[in-house]
């Protein structure tokens, strides 16, 4: 019998940009069981929705996550139009779907960039990030925020993006995408990275089923799971595809980000092809009554808004279940037998979101 | 990654030079809010709107306050007043030391009770 040891990962560690602890069990170098605490961040956001009205209460939930922002206003103005049936504009759902595909980019190049940073890959995580600001600028110049951008309410958007700024935002995307496409070509073709990477903590498809795992952890084991081809807002009018890998290794899962930062680029340009004219927002009168449950895909996994109303401006109850939170018991399978040196990089490869998770 | 290196050794940096070269700024970015008092009817739909609470409004000594640590400039104030006297500025506010309440006195009331006889009359 070896002796086993407890090694405590987090809260505070170089490589979480958030806190999460692990409790690591190990035995000689390798672990044998991680055990996850969360719940530093818990600020009681979904109690909030008793306090607000309704409406206003669309730029608190965007402000549960700060990097998949825009997505949680949507789901979150999704259930409240379904309890109403509230029908809104093409327009605005197109609009929506954009800045949806927007945050996206700029959560995986975010992603990317610490990915690379945690295997000490500094080159790689400078690019990622040089290329997430492109996207950042153009988030600012239509919303007017750079990752809270506010701009989505409940029955359409706060502000509508010009004919022309649609064209150049496309023009720019098609600038930097040669420049993406080198950088996806580094990840998967560099020594380093596929050193690292490689064969590391593979999640086999059965258990990423079994365990939940949601968003990109499950699509790197060749999940072929995307909530986006439900077809929620425009999803269903853009001939969506979800990119799909199939060893589930960390490599695997990297990848599949760094491909959907490309996807996410020609969906941003088949919505500017086919955006249609009107009006952007419908006019909201009286208070929800019912209950429903909106899914969208973040850029993190399957997020779930449960909204229940009582008829008053006051919203009865608000659960939000977010990817991070369902991608941990993935993440404890996933650090089962691995070295003590390989844990910051596999941690990091469900993209933890420790702000989501606890709300 | 090797014409990468090329470019990066011999193009410009990425990064502004800040205090040299001003920040980039759109005309929609929301930096902070101001009000423009004169206009002010000191309704306080803008307080009853706020989702951070960080909006006063006191009719009776007609003054505005903003507390601009709560404040999240998410703009609902400058959409829902009446009057359209509350904007949203691109620049953002320059840091503080101190109390980050900013208070507004506005200018005194119109004499109104002279009409109100005549109206009744």
């Amino acid at each position: 019998m070896s002796n086993r040891i407890v090694v405590p990962f987090g809260p505070q560690h170089p490589v979480l940009p958030e806190p999460i602890h692990l409790d690591l069990v190990l035995e000689d170098e390798r672990v044998v069981e991680a055990i996850p605490t969360i719940g530093y961040v818990h600020r009681g956001l979904e109690k909030l929705v008793e306090k607000r009205d309704f409406k206003n209460y669309v730029l608190i939930a965007e402000r549960i996550c700060g990097i998949c922002s825009f997505t949680h206003s949507v789901t979150y103005c999704n259930a409240i139009e379904h309890i109403m049936d509230i029908e809104v504009p093409p327009r605005a759902q197109f609009i929506r779907t954009i800045w949806m595909e927007y945050s996206r980019m700029h959560s995986h190049l975010l992603w990317l960039g610490l990915a690379a940073d945690a295997m000490g890959f500094e080159n790689l995580f400078m690019n990622a990030w040089r290329l997430r600001e492109e996207i950042l600028d153009d988030m600012e110049a239509t919303t007017g925020g750079r990752v809270i951008q506010g701009t989505c309410k409940v029955g359409g958007i706060r502000r509508d993006i010009g004919d022309d700024k649609l064209g150049e935002m496309v023009d720019h995307l098609k600038k930097i995408r040669p420049l993406l496409e080198e950088s996806n070509r580094i990840f998967t073709h560099d020594q380093t990275v596929r050193h690292r990477m490689r064969g590391l903590s593979v999640l086999s498809e059965k258990d990423a089923w079994d365990l939940g795992a949601v968003g990109p952890t499950a699509r790197g084991s060749g999940c072929d799971m995307d909530v986006r081809s439900s077809g929620y807002s425009a999803y269903g009018e853009l001939g969506f595809k979800p990119v799909t890998f199939s060893h589930g290794d960390c490599l695997d899962r990297c990848l599949v980000r760094s491909e959907e930062v490309l996807a996410s680029v020609d969906l941003v340009g088949r919505a500017v092809a086919k955006m249609p004219d009107g009006p952007i927002e419908e006019k909201v009168t009286g208070n929800p009554e019912g209950e429903y449950f909106a899914f969208s895909e973040q850029p993190r996994g399957e997020c779930l808004h449960y909204v229940r109303a009582n008829g008053k401006k006051n919203i009865v109850r608000h659960r939000v279940r977010t990817p991070t939170f369902t991608n941990v018991p993935p993440l404890v399978k996933l650090l089962e037998g691995i070295e003590l040196a390989d844990v910051p990089v596999v941690v990091l490869t469900i993209d933890p979101c420790i702000g989501c998770c606890d709300r | 990654m090797a014409k990468r290196a090329l470019v990066n050794v011999t193009g410009k940096p990425a990064t502004l030079m800040y205090p040299t070269t001003p920040a980039k700024q759109y005309d929609v970015s929301r930096g902070h809010i101001i009000i423009a008092i004169e206009d002010c009817i000191y309704c306080g739909n803008c307080q009853r709107h706020c989702v951070a609470q960080a909006i006063t409004v006191d009719r009776e000594a007609r003054t505005w306050e903003i507390d601009r640590m709560r404040c999240v400039i998410c703009g609902v104030c400058a959409e829902v007043c009446p009057k359209d006297c509350i904007f949203i500025e691109p620049d953002y506010p320059p840091s503080t030391v101190g109390s980050s309440v900013e208070f507004v006195q506005g200018p005194p009331a119109p004499p109104k009770e002279e009409k109100k006889p005549t109206a009744e009359e």
